[in-house]
């Protein structure tokens, strides 16, 4: 009945829409000329990780998944989709791992294409080996890119699916993949861990799992293997003619028949791979695990719906989300496609972050906190397809004033238990004799603490510049936020390439002088060019993305889509209290 | 002046019962409840949530759903009439209608049979005897010559008085065999050895009949209605000419055993009949009337005629003694309810018009829709009704410019125990063109699904100019063959429409389906959203109407529309990459799309806009508007889409994935044996681990007293047997599966380059 009233009282005008929290297009103007300028800038950009992503798509080229196809084998993505519910998203994460990490040896997507989907309602995190890239073997990318997803799932408590179809280790590159803590041996103690926490661990093997690979449906809590085309043997035929000079077919050794009927390796027969998809979805099926957790917060379900009702209706979906039933929520009331106009063509030009805010969040509402002060950081609420979240934003340069905030605003939010959104665009913290002496060391180490002792779900978004202790203070990738992304036109590093070359040509002035060399005028620019040009192709989110430094380069107009979908996932893991360390006064 | 149908006062019935089912006994039943007649239905035990039970004020079953332990006992009829204390039985038409046997005993009984006396009865049932009793009052019958007579001279002369052309039949005769045609008198000798040489060698026995041959007859029939108090009217004719044969399959495929039995069945009867004269129409009326007379008939009747299109003569066929399918035209178009006359005829009331009072009023159409494969030779086919929605503002057992008479409902079963009649359409209106009209569009607005129908045949009848124009003879339908029951292409929209249907419905279904959580903000939008890219998903699906295969790729655009195209093969890769960095749904061709190929390549078509609704499908498709309806269910291994969309019903099918764990591998092998249809099992060949041949015969199903012989698809070993005798079999149940002889392996990966979501 409150409810009833309240939107009532919308509705009636017994008491005026509160619109106070509602952003306006905070200066940027699709039908201006600058827009136009920042959006083809943009556009350049994306078409550059479109044509990056096509590429990966085709996983090991045309030749290789043709015979794949000939095998009666689908590509990863075909198996996610027969997998996940239909009409569900796939979050996947990482697409450009492994870009250019191996001269020669292309690995698109790492071999390895990982990610978050829904399956029978519930969120499941899938690892699916990609047997056309270098018959699905593991590089040192592929093992960081499955770790990666287990550390999601581990930290999202969500189940895990091993479609499994790999030759086990890259034999050549061992030293890079088998010994470390963070090598190969680590993915089954995951799963190992994860089993014990609760968290179930399903695999699909749908081609071979040789030598370690054999541990992954080993290992799991239950499994499938598909007649034909699924092997599972520590050692494989070559292995065991060399050591034992017996002769024996891959099928003899493990197939299907073998490892359901005699060994118990794997539980469940498949005939092929769309019966094996399905038996694994019906194993999903049972895993009578509670529902979503966060099914009961005030801001989930009928509540929801009636706020929204209240509020009026919002802008149509344009997020790339757009399909199905229209949500309980408000949309954005400008579009999510003119963050493609957000950046400025000319990168001195500053622009204000609530520009993006109000394409990103429901109802482009946004409720400012401590808006007088510290105004290069912006901070308040707002909510993502319902779901609350608050705002960390760069604004500018970070002054001691914005870290002060900024630790106040995100010890706040981790007091509530609202979700924190970094929208990182930092050049850095403000240096200078005067910053220095006002403790801008402390303030910042402060905001770090409160960062990083946050048990919130973290979300960080790199929408430009990503430097020095910046990074650190806005939840970088060392303070494990639950998923970092990166726009196209981001770039990450210690400094920006002019101020490396600065400081780098200075140090080695002063060293050649005191070594009394002469440096001629031209080797000194081509000095400076080359330190120059190498922070700037290693600031590249392709280069970043590549190593694995982030979850994935997205398209601006994406990033609504993209964060919704990842908080959700964040917010599938019970809230825990958080605890923070001793603030340095 | 209008007429008034009810006379006033209730009929002196105390109480009904109705010895029947389905519509006939619902349509008796409204008029009994209407007149304040308290009533009792029987029921077998297959039609305990039927309908007519439901309407009834008092109902008993009366044995199994077989109609000879049921419907046809007339001693269990009887007791329930007198434990009910029913004063009166209403027969219907088919079961006990015409057993004067019934009759006589509910006469013995002191129980108004609501019908004619069992004498006439009688008298009607024997064809010949009927036939000397109608020339005797005068009433023409079909000139010819039956006697014992067979010296060739006599025969030559009896064929002059019957005149040419005529056609000499073998008295044992059938099927055509031993039948030849004269078309003068030089050719009469031929004709009669020939068909002597074919009757001796096909049933040993030459003597042959013969008849007057009219080359184009048309049926017409008239409704009579006589009283116990010596008066008859006629209330006007019915034409019956669209009609076809209606053949029993005989077990054995081939062969003859017996003589086939033949009936024919009136498509789309309507009232009155076209092109006929006011003086036709009166002379044909008194002949009938005279008929009914000639054999003391009481209550309604109907009198059959053979008219002949040249010349305009007509003669008797024969007499129905009972309320006929059709009658609803009849009360259409003479404002009369038959069946209140009928109760109180019964009653012993006099007729409540005299002929003078009668008067046709505009013209009505009835189209009977059947549960059948007009495609295949008019199978009767047999299933669960999943779908039964009547055009709006339909009217049900009374007169209206749309009446439905239906004892059907949503979920019952139709076919299989009884007659396969779904229902009956009856459109009225204030001449033949408009009623026509409206039939068409009523034929457009209705839905059945679950079953193969004849509703489109029946709505390209209604299409068809000559039939438009009126007067057809009985060969029509033959005639027209092509046109009326050719497959028709399916368009580039509806199938796109299909492909986005068949998404659509998987995608809600997995959202109320999910067992667990509900998933939050945008996972809970079915948008298949994914990174960095377009997801594409191939939806492959047949129209088996036209034998067409189609493999269309459905791709989603940013924008929530959907982009359908032709599946161009080679990379089978699904998920395809849009070089489009905004987010406009411009059309963006792949270029190198396959020509028309067998099944007919789509678009690429924008698809946008589609809301899902419980039963319906709203979308724009290429920029039009289309509103569809839609129903989804499995049958065997297949998942069967409906979609009505521009009032035409379209039927796709792809095949579901399942059944893996119940039976292994064979049974997703080729040699799966799906019963045609839900019935009985009544013989099994072989056994399981037998050799067998293709095409030889596996096992019977009887359904609607038709006998369907299965046969091996191809030579090898019966795997699996899943028949004995006696078990009663659902729709896609697999009777036994047959593995090839040749193959050798059982599990075969492949087969899963294509998947489809």
């Amino acid at each position: 009945i409150y409810l009833i009233a309240r939107q009532c009282r919308g509705v009636a005008g017994l008491a005026p829409l509160d619109e106070s929290t509602v952003l306006n297009s905070c200066g940027v103007e699709p039908f201006s000329e600058g827009f136009r300028r920042n959006q083809n800038q943009m556009d350049g950009l994306i078409a550059q990780l479109d044509a990056d992503i096509a590429h990966v798509l085709q996983g090991g080229g045309p030749k290789a998944v043709q015979r794949h196809h000939q095998r009666g084998k689908l590509l990863p993505r075909e198996r996610i989709k027969l997998l996940l519910d239909p009409g569900s998203p796939f979050l996947e994460l990482s697409q450009l791992a492994g870009k250019g990490l191996y001269g020669h040896d292309d690995v698109p997507a790492g071999g390895i294409v990982t990610g978050i989907g829904a399956v029978h309602g519930r969120l499941t995190a899938i690892v699916a080996n990609d047997a056309t890239v270098k018959g699905g073997t593991y590089y040192p990318v592929t093992v960081k890119k499955h770790l990666r997803l287990q550390e999601v799932a581990q930290r999202c408590r969500l189940p895990c699916v091993y479609l499994v179809d790999s030759g086990g280790a890259n034999l050549p590159r061992q030293a890079d993949v088998f010994p470390d803590r963070d090598h190969f041996g680590r993915i089954f103690y995951n799963q190992a861990r994860m089993s014990a926490e609760g968290i179930p661990q399903v695999a699909v093997v749908l081609g071979s799992c040789t030598a370690g690979g054999a541990y992954v449906p080993a290992m799991a809590d239950e499994s499938v293997i598909v007649r034909g085309n699924g092997t599972i043997f520590l050692g494989g035929p070559p292995l065991v003619k060399a050591a034992t000079g017996e002769d024996v077919s891959a099928e003899e050794l493990g197939g299907a028949e073998l490892h359901c009927t005699t060994s118990g390796v794997t539980d469940h027969l498949a005939e092929n791979e769309q019966h094996a998809l399905s038996l694994a979805r019906s194993i999903l099926a049972t895993l009578n695990l509670p529902p979503y957790p966060a099914a009961g917060a005030p801001w989930a379900g009928q509540q929801q719906q009636q706020w929204t009702a209240a509020c009026g209706g919002g802008a149509a979906a344009a997020d790339g989300l757009a399909g199905g039933s229209s949500g309980a929520w408000e949309e954005p009331r400008f579009s999510p496609e003119e963050l493609r106009g957000m950046i400025p063509a000319d990168p001195k030009q500053p622009f204000d972050v609530r520009a993006v805010l109000a394409r990103l969040l429901d109802g482009s509402r946004f409720q400012e906190f401590k808006a007088q002060y510290g105004k290069t950081l912006v901070t308040g609420f707002g909510r993502l397809y319902g779901m609350p979240v608050s705002v960390v934003a760069n604004n500018g340069v970070l002054f001691s004033e914005a870290a002060l905030k900024g630790a106040h605003f995100v010890q706040l939010c981790s007091q509530r238990g609202v979700p924190l959104l970094f929208l990182q665009n930092i050049s850095g913290f403000m240096v200078g004799r005067k910053y220095e002496a006002g403790g801008i060391a402390k303030d910042g180490a402060k905001m770090v603490m409160a960062v990083a002792n946050a048990e919130v779900p973290k979300l960080t978004l790199i929408i430009g510049g990503s430097f020095g202790a910046g990074n650190y203070g806005m939840c970088g990738r060392a303070y494990s936020p639950d998923f970092l992304y990166m726009w196209p036109n981001a770039r990450i590093s210690v400094m920006g390439g002019e101020q490396a070359a600065t400081v780098l040509h200075l140090v080695e002035l002063e060293k050649r002088r005191r070594e009394g060399k002469p440096w001629p005028e031209e080797d000194q620019e081509e000095f400076r060019r080359r330190i120059r040009e190498r922070y700037d192709a290693e600031g590249e989110p392709a280069f970043a993305s590549a190593r694995l430094w982030d979850d994935g380069v997205i398209r601006p107009q994406d990033s609504r889509a993209v964060l919704g979908l990842s908080l959700a996932a964040a917010l599938n893991r019970p809230l825990r209290p958080s605890r923070f360390g001793v603030f340095r006064m | 002046g209008p007429v008034v149908s009810a006379a006033p006062g209730r009929p002196a019935i105390s109480k009904l019962l109705v010895s029947n089912r389905g519509e006939i006994a619902c349509r008796v039943l409204t008029t009994a409840k209407r007149l304040g007649i308290p009533t009792v239905a029987v029921f077998s035990e297959a039609d305990r949530h039927s309908k007519h039970v439901a309407m009834a004020d008092e109902a008993y079953c009366i044995g199994p759903p077989a109609a000879r332990e049921s419907y046809l006992r007339s001693d269990r009829i009887l007791q329930v009439a007198e434990r009910s204390g029913a004063t009166a039985v209403h027969p219907g038409y088919g079961f006990l209608s015409e057993n004067s046997g019934f009759a006589a005993a509910c006469e013995e009984r002191g129980i108004a049979f609501v019908g004619p006396p069992a004498s006439a009865i009688l008298a009607m049932g024997d064809k010949s005897e009927a036939k000397a009793l109608m020339a005797a009052a005068s009433v023409p019958v079909v000139p010819g010559y039956h006697g014992e007579e067979q010296a060739e001279g006599r025969l030559q002369e009896e064929a002059g008085h019957v005149g040419y052309p005529l056609l000499v039949k073998a008295v044992m005769g059938g099927g055509g065999k031993g039948m030849k045609l004269a078309r003068d008198p030089a050719h009469f000798l031929d004709a009669l050895h020939s068909a002597r040489r074919e009757a001796l060698a096909a049933f040993g026995d030459d003597r042959v009949l013969l008849e007057r041959f009219i080359a184009r007859p048309r049926h017409i029939e008239v409704q009579v209605f006589a009283d116990s108090h010596g008066d008859a009217v006629y209330l006007f004719e019915r034409d019956c000419s669209v009609q076809r044969r209606h053949q029993k399959v005989s077990p054995a495929g081939q062969q003859h055993v017996g003589p086939c039995l033949k009936r024919r069945l009136p498509v789309l009867p309507e009232a009155p009949a076209p092109g006929i004269s006011g003086d036709f129409r009166r002379s044909i009326g008194e002949s009938a009337v005279a008929a009914a007379k000639a054999v003391g008939y009481r209550n309604a009747g109907t009198v059959e005629f053979m008219v002949d299109v040249e010349t305009g003569e007509y003669y008797f066929l024969e007499m129905n003694t009972r309320l006929q399918v059709e009658h609803p035209v009849s009360e259409a178009i003479s404002g009369v309810d038959l069946v209140e006359w009928q109760l109180r005829v019964a009653a012993g009331e006099p007729l409540p018009l005299r002929q003078e009072q009668l008067a046709i009023k505009g013209h009505a159409f009835e189209a009977r829709i059947y549960a059948e494969n007009p495609e295949n030779g008019f199978l009767p086919a047999g299933g669960r009704v999943l779908r039964w929605r009547v055009p709006p503002g339909a009217a049900f057992f009374q007169n209206a410019p749309l009446r439905v008479d239906s004892g059907v409902q949503e979920g019952d079963t139709v076919g299989v125990n009884y007659d396969p009649m779904i229902a009956k359409l009856v459109v009225h209106g204030p001449d033949r063109r408009a009623a026509l009209a409206s039939l068409h569009s009523a034929l457009q607005q209705l839905q059945v699904s679950g079953l193969p129908t004849n509703v489109e045949f029946m709505k390209r009848i209604t299409q068809n100019s000559e039939f438009q124009q009126g007067a057809v003879d009985t060969s029509f339908i033959a005639k027209h063959e092509a046109e009326l029951l050719g497959a028709q292409p399916v368009g580039g929209g509806v199938l796109a429409l299909a492909a986005v249907a068949f998404l659509r419905i998987a995608e809600a279904r997995a959202q109320e389906g999910a067992p667990t959580a509900q998933l939050p903000g945008p996972w809970a939008l079915s948008s298949s959203f994914r990174v960095n890219h377009q997801f594409s998903c191939p939806v492959a699906f047949s129209h088996p109407r036209s034998g067409a295969q189609h493999e269309l790729v459905v791709a989603f655009e940013r924008d929530g529309s959907r982009l359908v195209s032709t599946h161009t093969g080679g990379t089978a890769a699904s998920e395809h990459k849009s070089g489009r960095s905004s987010g406009s749904s411009g059309s963006s061709h792949d270029g190198d799309q396959q020509g028309a190929g067998s099944g007919g390549s789509v678009g690429p078509l924008v698809v946008s806009g589609a809301e899902l609704g419980a039963d319906s499908l709203t979308a724009e498709v290429d920029g039009q508007r289309l509103q569809a309806s839609w129903c989804l269910h499995s049958h065997g291994d297949e998942e069967v889409l409906d979609l009505w969309v521009g009032g035409s019903q379209h039927q796709f099918r792809r095949p579901v994935v399942r059944r893996w764990l119940r039976s292994g591998a064979a049974a997703q092998a080729a040699g799966s044996v799906l019963t045609p249809m839900p019935g009985r099992i009544v013989k099994v060949f072989v056994e399981q681990g037998a050799a067998v041949e293709e095409g030889a015969p596996l096992v019977v199903v009887e359904a609607m007293k038709m006998e369907h012989t299965v046969h091996a698809p191809c030579t090898g070993t019966v795997a699996e047997l899943h028949s004995f005798v006696g078990a009663q079999v659902e729709d896609g149940h697999v009777l036994a599966v047959v593995a090839p002889a040749a193959a050798g392996t059982a599990g075969v990966p492949g087969e899963a380059a294509a998947a489809t979501a």
